[in-house]
């Protein structure tokens, strides 16, 4: 890597190993010092590494306020966001590593190719709101409003979906599962007061919510702290289970002859009172 | 874009103990798994009046050294000891819990031991396929849970009760009735934490405003819930150490129980 | 290899802007194409916090678009495209109720409605909002629509020229960041929603992507810029540690009961209320505490427009009035409950938390102004969004004309909504009118990429990390929130050099995902802006809004009459002053007198009986 004379000015120096390479066969962690200044998040020393280093490091960033989810990266192994992870915050007197998110492919250096996640996002039915109150308006309530805003915080960082280890260690479930992201915005629409589609079965059988095991390392690592497992994928697993492993339910059924819910059904929203 | 292997994968890059939990947590598990088959088919020492333990509560089988509601329910012919069965039925519920699932699924299956760090096995499918699609029973477990906390608590109640010389009862407290209070509380706070509990309270409607009912009870819910893993380990710790307690009193090892009887 | 497309609609930019334009020219039925430098979703438009500015009048029933109006162009200082400004007020509730039907889920009020909250310069809480996280619940919003709508996103693509055939728009030019292959889009018209230029100055709450180039490419191109001297100063910016100083704090914490003090304790905005404000804002810290419960009350200097509250936190800095670090202190811990300010502004109590170890809930903020809008842009026609290019429509921060001299908080995200449809709409029009695509000038699609290709050819030659932080070391220091005439000059010769040392500019690597070759390109574009602003400015002999002359410090009623215009002939910038539209009779009557374009005096009173209901 090419090496450029960079002034210290006798400034304390930190030390990063940053990922290199163009694809995970023949990339590499290449060492740097960079002079550092109070305060300084991994984004910054970065940009010190572009400007005194390296200026084809590729980062991808934009915001810089933790409020775009561009710049996930695996600091010392972990996932998070470059630009909300203080220096000072990690330990002193070792270099910081710095690698792409592993289950993504690598386009170059840090920058990785999420298309899977946008190819998923693709494959979920839109919001199909309630038909107008007889006001005109649109009412919902904040304790109902409330639930939901939780999962529309999500700055599709995608590092719940490169911290799962259903897709992280497991290449051939990217097909059938569409990891805990894609679960916020399903039980962020399932839940919405207003919203009319039934995606349960859609939940269940593509977007796979049954690979799930729960170990909840979307809701480490997740920068906005929702919780995604306690309150999207669990409260999403037991709407199916009402759906499809629910005994009472099935007997129910067959009881007073109502089949299955169908994609595309569901119970309309009750008319607020007011 | 090309996609390629990632031999990044391979290495597990965390430089904190990321070890340290699953591991207490897999001997936590193993030291309950074999305490309580120990005790399981101990059949004795279960009972120091007026403390039974939890393991063998509640107490309905004809060989039983107390009968929880004063009658056998269970005839003669059951002659093994009477905590086996009665164990299933929190067993079946704490191995279908949200919670513990994340924990031996980390500890014992390491799918994964930790975030960031490989699985290990080749082949993953999740709870997609038995015997892990039966995890969906859990709501059901949660019946039989809950019936366990109002029998428990009947014992606790019964704790209360010390016999006196003139062959009546007093009302007294010993470190072993606040051992059981304690075991219960615990027990109850970790069932009513419980997710399936918080749908079915609650959790299952879209809309709260026309239901401030089932909104409170989600909203508690919700709350006791975000403690929900911490009270799955509180309250087997403290069924293990009640259940020990009343055992080490029973067999002589510990003297006395320390009581005030009014 | 260069791939080659071609749509009836291209839209440049993917914030609000950019994606509420595809998605009506694609609901026109023209075959549309959104092309975003980033990733889809992570524009700058997430980065606004506050609210969108609509008078929905679900808190205030005396609200409506006749007060939004007058405030905005109060806001802009009357230099606001009447036109604009009334099609804004006029249509931003219905955008906002729009967005709520693909599902965006704002704050309620108690009665299931959209909740609105205070803002500088609006009279009545007007800001539908989503905690401080606005700007993502709408990103998310439209993305989401877009998606389900099919619209065809071409992502990290940076476009770098307009193709024009005959004096109309027949497409562009750019390169994939991910291969650095270029790339030729054919297009029938073309929108450009590309945003602001806040990244040629130091201190800016701008991400890397507003460089300006939306702008540059449309005059490149032939169409005129206006206003471009008016540059809004966000008053509150982080300003410690230095490595966050810039970070947007939003006006929600002074909306929502925070209060400017500087290091002796003082509320010193009391000190600086305008005439032009004086008669609707409150001289007592009784009454603008009261505010906040009765609206009856005037309201707080706190809330002046942010240019007002940007200049006198420079003032009291310079006064060495200022904080340790060289802002002001802004508090709300002392004003509102712990559990208030975190749930109302969980983004703001998470960022100082995180990146400056500050409890917001029990200690003040240290805050100071930050590069952060730029209120001038692409001239266009208020109900069209057509530029003065055929075929070329522009909307957002790029285009000029709503704002006027300074913007209010809030009117961002609805201009984006309003003018993003209306461009859309108009573009799928022209192009449904075209029955041909316009032929592509090979030549000029051959020099644009030569012109890539050069700074990774040269094997020695100007770091363009370099040129960059020299510049916006030049624009901080000499084109900053005070001007004077020997700064902008100096400023300008500056530049001219930097512009020299542009065409030398060296990059190193491949053409892969390279963020130095990226930046050796984006620097024409922020050179070309900064000279333009600089230019501009010199040229305004006078104070108003964003745009403050140290050696003119009071406003001039004859500059209330024109605009500045810059175009570019023969390879050079060219600027003219040119008569604003008259405002029609009626409408001046709500501005208030002030509003009459021959008033001689500087003193602009409100008129308006200030705090009652209009």
């Amino acid at each position: 890597m090419t090496a450029r004379s960079g002034s210290n000015g006798g400034a304390r120096d930190v030390t990063v190993r940053v990922w290199r390479g163009e694809d995970r066969a023949s990339g590499g962690f290449v060492q740097y010092d960079v002079p550092a200044d109070p305060g300084m998040v991994v984004l910054d020393v970065m940009f010190r590494v572009q400007a005194l280093r390296a200026p084809d490091l590729a980062v991808r960033w934009n915001c810089k306020a933790g409020k775009c989810g561009s710049c996930s990266a695996e600091i010392n192994g972990r996932p998070k966001l470059m630009c909300m992870t203080r220096v000072s915050s990690l330990p002193e007197g070792e270099p910081i590593t710095i690698a792409p998110m592993a289950t993504f492919p690598v386009i170059k250096d840090l920058v990785t190719d999420v298309s899977y996640n946008y190819e998923k996002a693709k494959t979920i039915p839109a919001f199909r709101p309630a038909p107008l109150e007889p006001d005109g308006t649109r009412r919902m309530y904040q304790e109902e409003v409330d639930r939901v805003q939780e999962f529309r915080k999500c700055i599709e960082c995608f590092m719940c979906q490169n911290v799962c280890h259903v897709i992280r260690d497991h290449e051939e479930n990217k097909e059938a599962f569409s990891g805990p992201r894609f679960f916020v915005r399903l039980a962020e629409l399932e839940m919405h007061p207003l919203d009319t589609h039934d995606r349960i079965e859609l939940t269940r059988a593509k977007h796979g919510l049954g690979f799930c095991n729960i170990t909840k390392c979307c809701t480490e690592v997740c920068p906005e702290s929702i919780h995604i497992t306690d309150n999207a994928i669990i409260p999403l697993k037991e709407r199916v289970v009402t759906e499809f492993y629910d005994p009472l339910a099935w007997a129910k059924r067959r009881l007073f002859g109502q089949r299955p819910r169908q994609l595309g059904e569901k119970e309309p929203a009750a008319p607020s009172d007011r | 874009m090309a996609a390629t292997a990632a031999p990044l994968r391979q290495r597990v890059l965390r430089r904190d103990i990321w070890w340290l939990e699953p591991a207490a947590l897999a001997v936590l598990f193993a030291v309950f798994v074999v305490y309580s088959a120990v005790v399981g088919v101990a059949n004795e020492h279960y009972y120091y009046g007026p403390y039974l333990s939890p393991f063998y509560s509640p107490c309905i089988t004809a060989n039983c050294a107390h009968f929880t509601f004063g009658v056998p329910i269970i005839g003669e012919w059951w002659n093994l000891a009477p905590a086996i069965w009665i164990v299933a039925f929190p067993l079946a519920f704490r191995a279908t819990c949200y919670y513990y699932r994340k924990a031996y699924y980390r500890s014992y299956f390491w799918s994964p031991a930790a975030c960031s760090v490989p699985d290990a096995r080749a082949k993953y499918g999740g709870e997609t396929k038995f015997p892990f699609v039966m995890q969906n029973i859990h709501r059901y477990t949660w019946y039989p849970a809950v019936a366990l906390v109002f029998i428990l608590s009947y014992d606790v109640i019964l704790a209360f009760r010390f016999p006196t010389a003139s062959g009546g009862a007093a009302f007294g407290i010993g470190l072993g009735t606040l051992l059981m209070l304690a075991n219960v509380v615990l027990i109850g706070l970790y069932t009513f934490s419980c997710h399936a509990c918080r749908y079915l309270f609650g959790g299952r409607h879209d809309r709260f405003h026309t239901r401030p009912l089932a909104y409170r009870l989600w909203s508690l819910i919700s709350v006791l819930n975000g403690r929900h893993g911490q009270y799955a380990i509180l309250s087997l710790i403290s069924v293990g150490l009640t259940d020990l307690y009343i055992r080490l009193l029973s067999m002589g090892v510990i003297p006395f129980d320390p009581r005030i009887v009014f | 290899m260069s791939a080659n497309y071609t749509f009836d609609v291209v839209v440049i930019g993917a914030g609000g802007a950019g994606i509420r334009a595809a998605i009506e020219a694609h609901l026109q039925g023209a075959r549309t194409a959104l092309v975003c430098k980033s990733l889809f979703g992570k524009a700058h438009t997430v980065m606004a916090e506050g609210g969108i500015a609509a008078a929905l009048r679900n808190v205030w029933k005396e609200d409506g678009w006749d007060v939004h109006f007058r405030d905005t162009m109060r806001g802009g200082k009357l230099l606001s495209n009447w036109r604009m400004a009334q099609l804004h007020a006029q249509e931003a509730p219905d955008r906002v109720l729009e967005l709520e039907e693909w599902g965006a889920m704002f704050d309620r009020t108690a009665d299931g409605l959209i909740l609105q909250r205070d803002f500088g310069g609006h009279r009545y809480a007007r800001l539908a909002h989503v905690g401080d996280r606005t700007g993502l619940e709408m990103i998310r919003t439209l993305q989401q629509k877009a998606v389900a709508l099919g619209i065809e996103v071409l992502m990290e693509c940076t476009i770098q020229r307009l193709l024009v055939d005959d004096g109309r728009v027949a497409g562009c030019v750019g390169y994939w960041r991910q291969t650095g292959e270029t790339v030729t889009l054919r297009a029938k018209a073309v929108v450009l929603a590309t945003g602001g230029l806040g990244k040629a100055w130091r201190i800016t709450s701008n991400s890397w992507e507003y460089t300006g180039d939306g702008m540059a490419m449309a005059l490149e191109a032939g169409a005129d810029l206006i206003d471009m001297e008016f540059v809004q100063f966000h008053p509150t910016g982080m300003v410690w540690p230095p490595s966050v100083r810039g970070i947007l704090v939003t006006e929600g914490v002074r909306g929502d009961g925070g209060t400017l003090r500087n290091s002796t304790g003082e509320r010193f905005m009391f000190r600086y209320i305008p005439e032009f404000f004086r008669a609707e804002t409150a001289d007592t810290e009784a009454e603008a505490d009261a505010w906040y419960e009765d609206k009856k009350n005037r309201r707080t200097p706190d809330l002046l427009p942010r240019d007002e509250v940007a200049r006198a936190i420079h003032a009291e800095v310079r006064a060495g009035r200022g904080s340790p670090h060289g802002g002001v202190f802004l508090d709300i811990a002392s004003r509102r409950p712990a559990e208030y300010i975190k749930r109302r502004l969980p983004s703001m109590y998470h960022q100082f938390k995180e990146l400056a170890d500050i409890d917001i809930t029990k200690d003040a903020m240290e805050v100071g102004p930050t590069c952060h809008y730029a209120m001038g842009g692409i001239r266009v026609d208020a109900d069209t969004a057509a530029t003065t290019l055929e075929g070329l429509y522009a909307a957002g921060e790029v285009a000029a004309g709503l704002h006027g001299a300074n913007r209010l908080g809030g009117n961002s995200l609805s201009d984006l909504l309003v003018f993003g449809r209306r461009a859309g709409l108009y573009a799928a029009e022209y192009a449904k009118g075209r029955p041909k695509q316009a032929a592509v000038d090979r030549a000029a699609v051959e020099a644009a990429s030569r012109r890539l290709a050069e700074p990774l050819e040269r094997k020695t030659g100007e770091d363009p990390y370099a040129i960059h932080a020299d510049l916006q070391e030049v624009m901080h220091t000499l084109v900053g929130i005070i001007r004077t005439q020997a700064d902008l000059d100096e400023a300008l010769i500056r530049i001219a050099a930097l512009r020299e040392r542009q065409t030398r500019v060296a990059a190193w690597g491949n053409r892969r995902y390279n963020p130095g070759w990226n930046l050796s390109l984006d620097l024409e574009a922020m050179l070309t802006v900064s000279e333009a602003v600089a230019r501009s400015a010199a040229m305004r002999t006078e104070s108003r809004g964003g745009h403050t002359r140290d050696d003119f410090p009071k406003p001039d009623p004859e500059w209330a009459k024109v605009n500045v215009v810059t175009r570019k002939r023969d390879g050079r910038l060219e600027l003219a002053k040119e008569p604003l539209s008259e405002m029609p009779p009626e409408l001046r009557d709500l501005v208030g007198e002030q509003a009459k374009p021959h008033a001689e005096s500087t003193d602009m009173e409100a008129t308006v009986p200030a705090g009652k209901p209009v």
